[in-house]
């Protein structure tokens, strides 16, 4: 049967709508989740828009809870979703490492806001880059991109289900705030999603891995007869635990690892301009990446010799791209709403070739000011 | 051991090559394992429609590996948000939770009480040993006022959870207690909270020799069977007993909803 | 040249229905065949605290996503034009609720032009609450930051089920209020409290 072909379609969407509407297209029928500001908007279109199309959302007690319900869900064959702030995915923490240790695919948003604790819930903030990375406990690889506007929300949700699906594991969407409370204008995709479905394992290739294999193990769902044996602990191919031995869980974390390291140069994209005879590299992420392009755009206006680069996959991170696009540059500076989460990782890749410095915005929260940024680089 | 299990009736729902448990002498776990499966093969149930939830503990490793079915066994404490997950997702599926009272009622204590009031169609075996056995003795909510444990060498302080009423004021449709001095009731409530379509909550009183014997004074495996089939008396007979001598008595019996199973 | 960039911001307090004014203006741009961005100000502020929401139009695309110097600047409460009204670009026009804000900077006040539209909602359609529309209206009215047409088919999307009509009602009063575009004090059928000479003007001036 062809795909439904839906007529493209231009809509005046707020980020976390566009961000919802993404996840109905790449094919969720899951989600769990728990109201946090700045990121609510995402759980009540769904709650809205999934019953109908006899999918399931559920609000739970807590954000722990959110993300367990997802992971379990995900074992039954759902494609699966939550959607949170800087407290709720501290809380998630412990179980987003049961996500990457058990190989589950799972998409999980961070509208991020400003901390610490508490903080402010609604002010924008790009606060957890290095927390969605190294949050849980052990060591992992993680997944997450960066959107820097409404159509981007939509667009690298669609991208975060098909790498989760495609990885077994979860995948962030790490948003800035004032991306998921802003409105513009989306173009909806012409045809469905075509989606990327996660292999399944059968009971005809019974004694084949069902974790711990780099090109990625056909997941073994529940109910098909599989005794699927699913745990957090160190485990074998065949997900039979092992807490005895070193060499085991050197393997487990070693093959969990390599899964995401061996396709790193696929899972990495970076958007850039004007970076051949610049002179001065601005890079940024997120929102504050698509000013970093506005304010490059301005000063090459004015004469000086500038670029940009925004990564919009901030995990793994783009250090060969970042020294591709950079070596050349006398200075990168590096803008972030932070107090510099990227910095010290672009200063390890380009550190050697260019000074690499950071600046926050003269309030944390709000954009870098255009003047701010060409006096930095006139510093 | 191996000619003995392979002929047991029960070896047939055991997952190949972990016959042999890592459960320790005396521990109650084995009688648990053994009324649960006896409570699916009664039932004529196919292992295939069933996932099994849970946490971490010595309970946990009930269904995790020994059951040979689909198994979850979850991060500490989450069990039942887990299990509400595979549940919504696939509700065609018969979920049954076995975990700890450390799991269930502390570390998961919140879980616990939503997933009561959600009613949601689980059954839940709450393998109530009232400490951490894994751990090394240390006190639990279910530990009696003035136990010395590890980490309350002047006294355990404090109540102890009365969890059959805690989930049934939480909303919970079916609620037994049993213990393993009474395996054949624990296997009828189980078959029952399955056909039960509400969240069923099963309390199992069992013996931890080796650390709640140990430091109760409760004594060995055997003594702690006496003591329990000594303490354990039906509602009826409850009623009857001086309430000042109730602290010192568990009520067993289907607590809860024992004329909702088999309605929807 | 500088690509056509027009940036307009809305500010009041929680209930004046600034957030549904902000999105009605962009989906107008939108139809108007522009780029828009529309932001808003959030959570405890939506709550009776100020409230706040930006609209930019443009020509291509837009990089740069906050207001900085609004060209258009309608404040619904004395508070909002005291935090904003500096940064109101050079040529920008300030429009005002003129119950609701009575100080309005000396620097301002050749720019300033407004309507009691909380007023005006309350004596001609009884609903003080499309103060909003009525107050759209007059800012596309004086401004044509977007056109009419699309206006009216953005207010027609975007108001709650069964209030179109009276919503409509409300931007066309507001539009018929507005002055001609260009005349800072064209004539208006609506009165004008002066703007100059009270001494919290002074006051404010000084600080």
């Amino acid at each position: 049967m062809p795909a439904t072909v839906i007529p493209a379609e231009q809509r005046l969407l707020q980020g976390n709508v566009a961000c919802a509407e993404g996840a109905l297209a790449a094919g969720c029928s899951f989600f769990a989740g728990y109201p946090i500001t700045p990121a609510t908007e995402i759980a009540e279109h769904l709650a809205r828009e999934l019953p109908p199309r006899d999918g399931v959302f559920i609000q739970m007690e807590d954000e722990i809870a959110s993300v367990a319900a997802i992971i379990g869900a995900s074992w039954t064959g759902a494609k699966v979703m939550t959607a949170t702030s800087g407290p709720g995915l501290s809380l998630m923490q412990e179980n987003l490492g049961y996500a990457v240790g058990t190989e589950t695919p799972c998409v999980i948003v961070d509208v991020q806001r400003g901390g610490p604790s508490t903080g402010i819930p609604a002010v924008p903030s790009q606060s957890d880059m290095v927390q969605v990375a190294r949050g849980s406990h052990g060591d992992y690889e993680t997944v997450a991109f960066a959107p820097s506007s409404a159509q981007e929300m939509f667009d690298l949700t669609v991208r975060a289900f098909d790498t989760a699906e495609r990885l077994r594991t979860p995948v962030f969407l790490l948003a800035d705030a004032a991306v998921g409370h802003m409105r513009e204008i989306v173009t909806m995709p012409a045809q469905a999603c075509a989606g990327v479905n996660r292999r399944v394992a059968s009971v005809a290739d019974n004694g084949a891995a069902r974790f711990l294999d780099e090109q990625v193990a056909p997941m073994p769902l529940f109910g098909r007869g599989l005794k699927a044996h699913v745990t957090g602990s160190c485990h074998d191919e065949a997900g039979m635990r092992n807490v005895v031995d070193a060499e085991a869980l050197d393997h487990y974390v070693r093959r969990l690892s390599g899964k995401i390291r061996r396709v790193r140069d696929d899972l990495v994209e970076v958007a850039s301009g004007d970076t051949e005879d610049a002179e001065i590299i601005l890079v940024g992420w997120g929102l504050v990446g698509r000013a970093a392009q506005a304010i490059a755009t301005r000063a090459r206006q004015q004469g000086q010799r500038v670029g940009w680069v925004r990564p919009i996959t901030v995990w793994p991170f783009a250090d060969v791209e970042l020294v591709s696009l950079c070596r050349e540059a006398k200075r990168v500076l590096v803008l972030e709403n932070n107090m510099g989460q990227m910095l010290p990782y672009v200063q390890a890749a380009v550190g050697r070739y260019s000074e690499v410095d950071g600046l926050s915005p003269r309030i944390l929260g709000a954009l870098h000011r255009p003047t701010d940024v060409l006096e930095a680089m006139a510093a | 051991m191996t000619t003995t299990t392979a002929t047991h009736p029960m070896a047939k729902y055991l997952r190949p090559g972990s016959e042999v448990t890592t459960f320790c002498p005396g521990c109650g776990d084995g009688v648990i394992a053994h009324s649960v499966l006896r409570a699916i093969d009664a039932d004529g149930a196919d292992m295939d429609d069933f996932v099994f939830v849970c946490g971490i503990g010595c309970a946990g490793w009930i269904p995790s590996p020994y059951f040979n079915a689909d198994t979850l066994h979850t991060t500490h404490g989450r069990t039942l948000a887990f299990a509400t997950g595979v549940k919504l997702a696939k509700p065609q599926t018969q979920v049954v939770v076995i975990s700890g009272d450390g799991d269930l009622t502390a570390i998961g204590g919140n879980h616990l009480i939503h997933a009561a009031r959600r009613d949601l169609d689980l059954t839940v075996i709450c393998v109530n040993n009232r400490i951490y056995g894994m751990t090394g003795g240390q006190v639990a909510p279910t530990t009696p006022e003035g136990v010395k444990t590890a980490t309350t060498p002047y006294g355990a302080e404090g109540r102890p959870f009365d969890l059959c009423r805690l989930v049934e004021a939480a909303g919970a449709s079916y609620v037994a207690r049993w213990t393993t001095a009474q395996p054949r009731f624990i296997t009828r409530s189980v078959q029952r909270g399955m056909a039960h379509k509400g969240f069923a909550f099963i309390e199992v009183m069992t013996q931890c020799p080796v650390q709640f014997g140990k430091l109760s004074g409760e004594g060995s495996a055997v003594h702690m069977h006496e003591i329990m089939a000594d303490r354990s008396v039906t509602l009826r007979q409850a009623e009857a007993l001086d309430p000042a001598d109730l602290p010192d008595k568990w009520v067993v019996g289907e607590l809860v909803g024992a004329t909702n199973v088999g309605k929807d | 040249m500088e690509p056509y960039r027009r940036e307009i911001r809305i500010a009041g307090f929680g209930g004046q229905g600034v957030v549904l004014a902000g999105i009605v203006l962009a989906r107008a741009g939108m139809l108007d065949g522009r780029q828009v961005v529309q932001n808003q100000s959030y959570g405890a502020e939506a709550r009776g605290g100020g409230a706040r929401a930006e609209v930019i139009l443009a020509d291509g695309p837009i990089l740069y996503t906050d207001v900085l110097h609004p060209d258009v600047m309608l404040v619904m409460s004395q508070l909002a034009c005291n935090k904003y009204g500096q940064d109101l670009a050079t040529d920008g026009q300030l429009i005002i609720e003129t119950e609701l804000v009575s100080d309005v900077p000396i620097a301002l006040q050749d720019r300033a032009s407004g309507a009691p539209f909380t007023q005006m909602a309350q004596d001609t359609f009884e609903r003080a609450i499309v103060a909003n529309m009525v107050a759209l209206g007059y800012c596309v009215g004086r401004t044509e930051v977007v056109t009419r047409e699309s206006l009216i088919r953005a207010v027609e999307e975007l108001v709650p089920a069964g209030t179109a009509e009276l919503n409509l009602a409300a931007v066309a009063a507001g539009w018929e209020l507005a002055p001609v575009p260009g005349l800072v004090h064209g004539s208006m059928s609506g009165p004008l409290p002066p703007l100059a000479g009270s001494a919290s003007v002074v006051e404010l001036d000084a600080s």
